[in-house]
């Protein structure tokens, strides 16, 4: 019999309702993992205890028609969950405990699952590689040392090494498409407006999507349902009538346009990298799609103005954390001095150097030649999508320009790092979906993903792609168990 | 152009996140390259484009003025670095 941590959520959600598993059994199995995993430092804040106990709840009085009966689930630590510590990486919310719960959290609970902890992530969601946390970086279950990718790092290192059945994440700028590339999973990044962002903490609100994080585009498919929700708390979520994603799952792809953009074949980019990109192109195309060369003409420009609009929106969200409402306070002289100091030692280098940046182009003198600059830049990329979607009906790509690379090695070059998100970033920019799946592996048995783009709520479109890629690629995750 | 030491001291200022002189050399090293990686934007002629402020650009709705969460002072008061039970607390400002 295949074993618990062996199943996907949906034959999970399956075994459930059929009484085959109980929810404690499964939760159990997930918390003894969980707790010989601590090497990986995935989880931020454990809630073991009580998940044991909701288990059992659940399996005195079991609820079969929720969408996620009694699956226990961890989730990255932006997002609020009331009456449990949520710190976003960050020692300046080191002891924060939310007094309300996030839309995206809440919607997963209301379907029956069962919270277990709260993953570690960059702090403030600022970083490629799960570096910046105050509580240390997170080891890849991939292979010893290396990076699980950012920000959405614990997530992505937890589910892979298969800690929780599946997890949520934020993504920003690429956070939760690039560590799912590194690791090995299926990661999707909703069309802006798709899920709440009440009570997620800010980090670029013209940006910030949550989405699902899964071991197969299936389960990605039925999480993606319950998360995705309007939500008047929310003066940006969109009103429209969401889909049963997972019910109209669809292999076929036959006639489907399948646009190739030129401008992602970048300098530089690995030999490996254009060998999986193919791959996806050969295996569509044998799947009866059409494959249709496309131009994204300022893709180039999409990192610098990532780089504007992100810090610039950052500095202001994140001028509420002044030491007086709530998390960390240092001692001052005066107010003044109490702020400054405050924000000095509470927050990580990457993200004051993240508000120095925003303070700066937003400043007297400065606002027209970046932020201003930046902001028609966005539209200029908008307008390329907008056009290339008038010929095709989804994008591919490859999600990163490279594998995992090693803890501490881009920790000293900011631009090298943020060169990572170069085929995520532009998708943020134009509020656009995108999955991110695993293609194949490098020389050294890293993972490698391709990222298909869809049109704007077009979720089920990419997802069917994927899933029909998924079919073909038969991906395996090479992990040993090295932490244990 | 090169962001010097003054203009970095004087973003810390508005940022209001204080900086000792090695923090802002090391800074400033960092702002400079990676304004060096911005400037490519100027290469764009976007004269007659329209700045993207919103992926939405709706006009944002409306809703009534009314008290959703009441009694809650004690539990938003928990998490504050110091309060009297009633009020946050911060240093004098007054004198």
């Amino acid at each position: 019999m295949t074993g618990i941590l062996d199943l996907t959520l949906v034959e999970l959600v399956g075994k459930i309702k059929k009484k085959d598993l109980s929810s404690k059994e499964v939760t159990k199995t997930y918390v003894e993992r969980s707790e010989k995993s601590i090497k990986l430092n995935t989880y931020i804040t454990e809630d073991f205890k009580n998940a044991l106990q909701k288990a059992d709840n659940f399996d005195n009085s079991p609820n079969f028609n929720k969408k996620l009966p009694g699956i226990p689930i961890a989730v990255k630590d932006l997002f609020c969950t009331k009456n449990l510590r949520t710190t976003a990486g960050s020692k300046i919310l080191e002891n924060f405990i939310p007094t309300y719960e996030s839309t995206v959290t809440n919607n997963i609970w209301n379907e029956g699952a069962i919270l277990l902890g709260k993953l570690n992530c960059d702090e403030f969601a600022m970083g490629s590689s799960n570096e910046t946390s105050f509580f240390g970086n997170v080891q890849s279950p991939i292979g010893e040392k290396l990076v699980p990718g950012g920000s959405s790092g614990g997530s992505a290192s937890a589910l892979a090494a298969k800690l929780t059945p599946a997890t949520i994440g934020t993504d920003t700028g690429g956070s939760i498409r690039q560590p799912a590339s590194f690791t090995g999973t299926v990661g999707l990044k909703p069309t802006y407006g798709s899920c709440s962002r009440y009570g997620i903490v800010a980090f670029a609100s013209s940006l910030d999507q949550a989405g699902p994080m899964a071991r197969d585009v299936k389960d990605c498919a039925l999480l993606f349902g319950v998360i995705s929700s309007y939500d008047n708390k929310d003066s940006t979520s969109v009103n429209y009538k969401r889909k049963d994603y997972l019910r109209d799952l669809s292999k076929s792809i036959k006639g489907k346009k399948i646009g190739i953009p030129k401008e992602y074949r970048v300098e530089g980019m690995p030999k490996e990298i254009e060998k999986i990109w193919q791959k996806g192109i050969t295996i569509a195309k044998e799947a009866g799609a059409d494959i249709v060369d496309v131009s994204l003409p300022n893709t180039n420009y999409a990192l610098p103005t990532y780089y504007i609009v992100a810090p610039a929106e950052a500095s202001s969200n994140l001028a509420r954390y002044d030491g007086v409402k709530y998390g960390f306070r240092a001692k001052g002289k005066n107010l003044i001095d109490m702020y400054e100091k405050t924000r000095s030692k509470g927050f990580g280098n990457e993200v004051k150097r993240r508000i120095m940046i925003g303070t700066y182009v937003l400043s007297s003198g400065y606002y027209d030649a970046y932020y201003l600059k930046a902001q028609k830049v966005r539209r200029l990329i908008k307008n390329d999508f907008d056009e290339v979607y008038k010929k095709v009906d989804v994008i591919l790509t490859p999600s990163t320009p490279s594998s995992a690379f090693k803890i501490g090695e881009k920790a000293n070059d900011p631009v090298s790092m943020y060169l990572n998100d170069i085929f995520t970033v532009p998708i943020n920019l134009a509020g656009l979906p995108a999955i991110s799946i695993p293609a194949g592996h490098d020389q050294n048995g890293y993972p490698l993903g391709l990222q298909i783009i869809g049109k704007a709520f077009d979720e089920q479109n990419i997802l069917n792609t994927a899933y029909s890629l998924e079919q073909e690629i038969k991906f395996k995750n090479k992990i040993n168990d090295w932490w244990m | 152009m090169a962001i010097d030491l003054k203009t970095v001291k004087h973003i810390s200022k508005l940022a209001r996140i204080s900086l000792d002189d090695k923090k802002a050399k090391k800074l400033a090293g960092d702002l400079n390259s990676i304004f060096e990686f911005i400037e490519k934007l100027n290469k764009l002629n976007t004269d007659k484009i329209e700045p993207l402020t919103s992926i939405s650009e709706t006009t944002l709705k409306l809703r009534s003025d009314e008290v959703n969460s009441k009694n809650i002072r004690d539990q938003i008061l928990k998490n504050s670095p110091d309060d009297n039970k009633d009020f946050f607390v911060v240093p004098k400002v007054v004198e």
